[in-house]
Formats: structure tokens, sequence, C-alpha cells
């Protein structure tokens, strides 16, 4: 198993930011995509805390912007940014003023992704660690084959969520669409609203003490502790008869 | 893959700025559909008069020559507008079928590419940023208008091949995705009289929704059916004299993002094809649900 300990450094917990006063400002419309994404590929861990700092104005959209990122970064994104951004991150914050394309957080490995609007489809999709937080909607397949990560999305989310997902949590504060958690592993899905309808082998399960406690520890990484009760949500998890093979199964495959 | 954009303006004091928009956007999506491109516009319409947008498989400019002919055949004045590979044919409103007729028998390599009061469109093979500039499209003044990049999967790249396609009379639509149901649902719309041009599986998604509102269903009703009757991935955007509108299949399978504002409303397969619009940063930015009709009329 390749793991790192990444719970050290990598920040998950909005409360935790202690972003620096100074913040390095990168314009998309005269710095190309190209060279904004190699310069943040190129810091590493032991980046000071000042030049770690970042900014980024008139992303009109941009496809893949943030990826990749390998150190503690901040880096704030000023408007609407399209798919993948931050994907596969590491250690960094990255902050969203705005709506995100689909694939936001694709793949992340740790650290902290906030979309303060809206995100398409598929986000945090095979993601294997950090939060991803989503103060508006999210749309289909959110958390598809999710590996670890948890996103908590304050509104709705779309159809297909939590397709396949094999561990992380995933909180939605509103309402989830068609086949919610279809073939789910270990995934663990707390709704507070009502679901649509589920997806093959996903079923409502007991809220008991330790998933409220649970889901008010992801609440307050979310700034949310206190704002919003543990005990509204239900908890959905994989009846666990699908993912191993059984001939009587196969209609459901 | 394809792109698709869409605007319908609500400001009147934009409406000379249609094609120039337009056209922006949809070169953002020049990526998504590199083999060939179309336009459809929403232009000024005249009392009691119709155009034809016609285009020449035999590769005709000389669309003029065919104004006079056609003018003594009908006993009417006919208008001929020439715009790069297409021509606007303007004739009186109630001699529609006898030009159709006529076109039919006497210019067999043309093909109408659209009928209405208002409508235009312009598709060609080729690089949409190309595609627009040789057609002008930058000069076009309208009311709304739906435009297309294809990366072509379902029919051979072909100017007919191009979205968007045209069935009835003001009515246009453009598609990504591809359906699997369009050979059956073909035979069918012949048996209703509507006959497809092409090998096209959106020509039949066209002809469908104008089978449906001959039926007397309203667009949002035309669209709303089509979720059930329609079997393949789609998002569409369709466009009649008045109104604007937006369907995706149930699995949401191909993108779309939209904005409003008090200007405006527009549609495009990314978001990075809205930005050129004036007011952006402050519209309301969504995606449609799937198989959720959206529609918008004057």
């Amino acid at each position: 198993m390749n793991q790192v300990n990444i719970a050290e450094r990598s920040p998950r917990d909005l409360r935790e930011f202690r972003p620096s006063n100074f913040k390095r400002e990168i314009d998309l419309l005269t710095t190309s995509l190209r060279e904004l994404n190699e310069m943040l590929q190129g810091l590493r861990n032991d980046t000071a805390r000042d030049e770690a700092s970042f900014r980024v104005t008139n992303p009109d959209g941009a496809h893949a912007l943030a990826v990749g990122i390998d150190a503690p970064l901040d880096v704030e994104i000023a408007g609407h940014v399209g798919y993948y951004c931050g994907g596969m991150n590491k250690w960094a914050r990255i902050v969203i003023d705005g709506n995100a394309g689909p694939g936001v957080g694709e793949n992340m490995m740790s650290g902290l992704i906030h979309v303060r609007g809206d995100a398409s489809q598929c986000a945090g999709a095979t993601a294997h660690g950090g939060l991803l937080l989503i103060d508006g909607n999210a749309s289909a397949r959110c958390g598809i084959s999710m590996k670890g990560v948890d996103i908590v999305v304050k509104g709705d989310i779309g159809h297909l969520s939590g397709f396949m997902g094999q561990t992380g949590r995933l909180v939605a504060f509103g309402d989830a669409g068609e086949a919610l958690g279809d073939s789910l592993y270990e995934a663990r899905i707390y709704v507070r609203g009502k679901v649509e309808s589920f997806g093959a082998d996903c079923i409502e399960k007991e809220l008991r003490d330790e998933h409220r406690a649970e889901l008010f520890a992801l609440l307050r990484q979310a700034g949310e502790a206190h704002r919003v009760d543990v005990s509204e949500f239900r908890r959905y998890g994989s009846a666990r008869k699908l993912y191993n093979f059984h001939i009587d199964n196969t209609g459901a495959y | 893959m394809c792109g698709i954009a869409g605007l319908f303006l609500k400001a009147p004091q934009l409406q000379p700025q249609l094609g120039g928009l337009l056209a922006q956007m949809t070169s953002t999506l020049c990526s998504r559909g590199p083999d060939s491109a179309g336009f459809a516009l929403y232009t000024a319409d005249a009392p009691s008069k119709s155009k034809l947008t016609l285009t020449s498989v035999g590769g005709r400019s000389d669309f003029e020559i065919l104004a006079p002919v056609l003018s003594r055949s009908i006993g009417a004045p006919v208008l001929v507008t020439n715009r790069y590979t297409h021509a606007i044919l303007t004739i009186p409103t109630d001699l529609t079928r006898t030009c159709r007729d006529w076109l039919v028998e006497n210019a067999q390599d043309i093909r109408i590419v659209s009928e209405g009061a208002s409508l235009e469109i312009y598709k060609e093979v080729g690089y949409p940023d190309e595609v627009a500039r040789s057609f002008d499209i930058v000069s076009i003044a309208g009311t709304h208008g739906i435009a297309h990049t294809r990366m072509a999967t379902e029919s051979a790249v072909t100017t007919t091949g191009a979205h968007p396609f045209s069935t009835g009379p003001d009515q246009c639509l453009v598609h990504n995705g591809s359906l699997s149901n369009h050979a059956s649902l073909r035979r069918e719309l012949q048996r209703d009289g509507i006959v497809p041009q092409t090998e096209n599986d959106t020509e039949v998604a066209a002809g469908y929704l104008t089978r449906e509102l001959k039926r007397g269903k309203t667009l949002g009703e035309a669209l709303k059916s089509s979720v059930d009757d329609l079997d393949g991935f789609f998002t569409f955007v369709v466009g009649t004299k008045n109104g604007f509108g937006v369907l995706r299949d149930p699995i949401a399978c191909k993108p779309a993002v939209m904005a409003e504002t008090e200007d405006y409303v527009a549609f495009a397969s990314e978001y990075r094809s809205l930005t050129c619009l004036p007011g952006i940063k402050n519209a309301r930015v969504f995606e449609p649900k799937p198989a959720t009709p959206y529609f918008w009329e004057h």
C-alpha cells in the first residue's frame, strides 16, 4: 500500500485555515493556464507561507485549473471554472468563488476544495482523500467511485450520486436524485432531504450515535456545526448483496 | 463530442449583436466539433413574406439566376440574397408550397435548408471559425439563434449532415449525442408525411418535434414527450419563431450549462463559451436538470 500520513499537513477543516495576508495574484488573461499549473505543480511541501498563497483572477471557465498540486498551497479562484478543477489535489486548499464544471476534485488525494457555487457532474470522482465542500448543489454522479474522500454538499445531489462508492463519506443537506448509491461498496451516505430512489443494493441503515458523531465531525470541518442538526439526516449504505458475484443476481448487474 | 451554443435575447438593444455574440460563443466550441458548423438565426420578418434558405449539393453559387425564372413561373416577385454557399429566397408566404415544388422539379441540386418567416440557417463543412467567417455571421441581427460544432458519429460529414436541422417552418434543432431508435422513428415519420432528407439521426429528432407541434402540442409538451419517445443520448437546443427550448436525456450524458440575466438566456456545452456575453459575471449560471424541458418565449 502506498499510504502516506497526510493528516498532519493537509488542511481539511475550514477553521484551520490561516491564509496569508499576502496573496500572489495571477491573472489568466495575461498568464497562460499551462504557466500557472506548472508553477503550482513545481512548489513543494517546504514552500514558505507567503509564497504559497495565490489568487487567480479571470478563470473564465478554464479546464484543468490548479490540477496536480503537491504542496500545502492556498489557491483562491475568483470566478467560474471548467472541467476537472483541483484534480489530483494533494495538500492544497483550493477555494472556487463560483461554479465548477464536471469533475471538480477528480481523484483528489488530500487537502480541501471548496466550491462556493454549484458543482456540475462527477464532483469528487474517484477521489481518495481530503474534503470536497460544495456550498450549492452538485449535479449527477456526485462522488462516483469515491475511494476515501469526504464530500459535503450543502444543497442537493443529482442522480446516480455515490455510484460504486468504495469508501469515504458523502453528505447532502438537501435532496438526492434517482438511483442513489447504485452498486455501492463501503462509502457511507448521509442525506437530510428526500431521496428520489435507491440504486441497486443501496439501502437505508440505522443512524446510531457513532454515525451522529461522525457526521458532526464532518459538519464541523465544513463550518456548519450546530447550524444543522445531525439527527435530521438519514444514513444509507450497501446491502452488500451485489459486490460479490452471485448467480442469482445476474439480472441486477 | 459536438458543441452547442444558444442565445435568446430578451433585451431588444442586443439584437444587432446576435450574430456576433453567437459566433464568439461558438468559437470556443471549435475543439468539440471541428468538422462542420452551423448557425440558425431568427431575423427580421416582413408581413406575408417567407424565407427559404437554399444550398446546392452540386456546388452552385449562382443562386441569383434562379430568381427571375422562379418569379416568372409563380407570377410574383422573388428576392435572392447570397451568403457564401447559401442563399435566402424571399417569397410570398402563400406561394411557399409552389416554390418548394418548383425547386424540387427544376433545380435538383438545390436543398432547402430552412423555411420560415424569420429563420435563416447557414451550415457548412469546415472549421467552425472559418465557417462563421465565410458566412459573415457577425453581421446578422436577430432575436435568438442556435449554433452547433460537429464531430460526426452517425452520418457523413457533408453540408446537409451539419446541424442545425429544420423540418418545419421556423423550427430548428441542434443535438449533442446520438439516438438509437432513429431508424424506426424515421419510418414512422415517413408514414406521417414528414420525410427526412438525410440519414442523420438528429434530423429525425427535429422531424419528431415538428410532428408533435403539428399535432397541437406546445414546445414544452413536445420536449416532454420526446423523453419517452426518443432513445439515446441527447442534449437538444431547439428554436421556434418566438421560442427557445432545452432538453437533456434522463441520464444527462452530455454537458450543458445555462446563464440567465434580464437581457438574455444563453446555453452552451461549456461555461467557457458564455464568458463573452455582456454581464455574464452577474448572471445566474445553472445546469439544466435531466429529462426536464426548459423553454422561453418572446
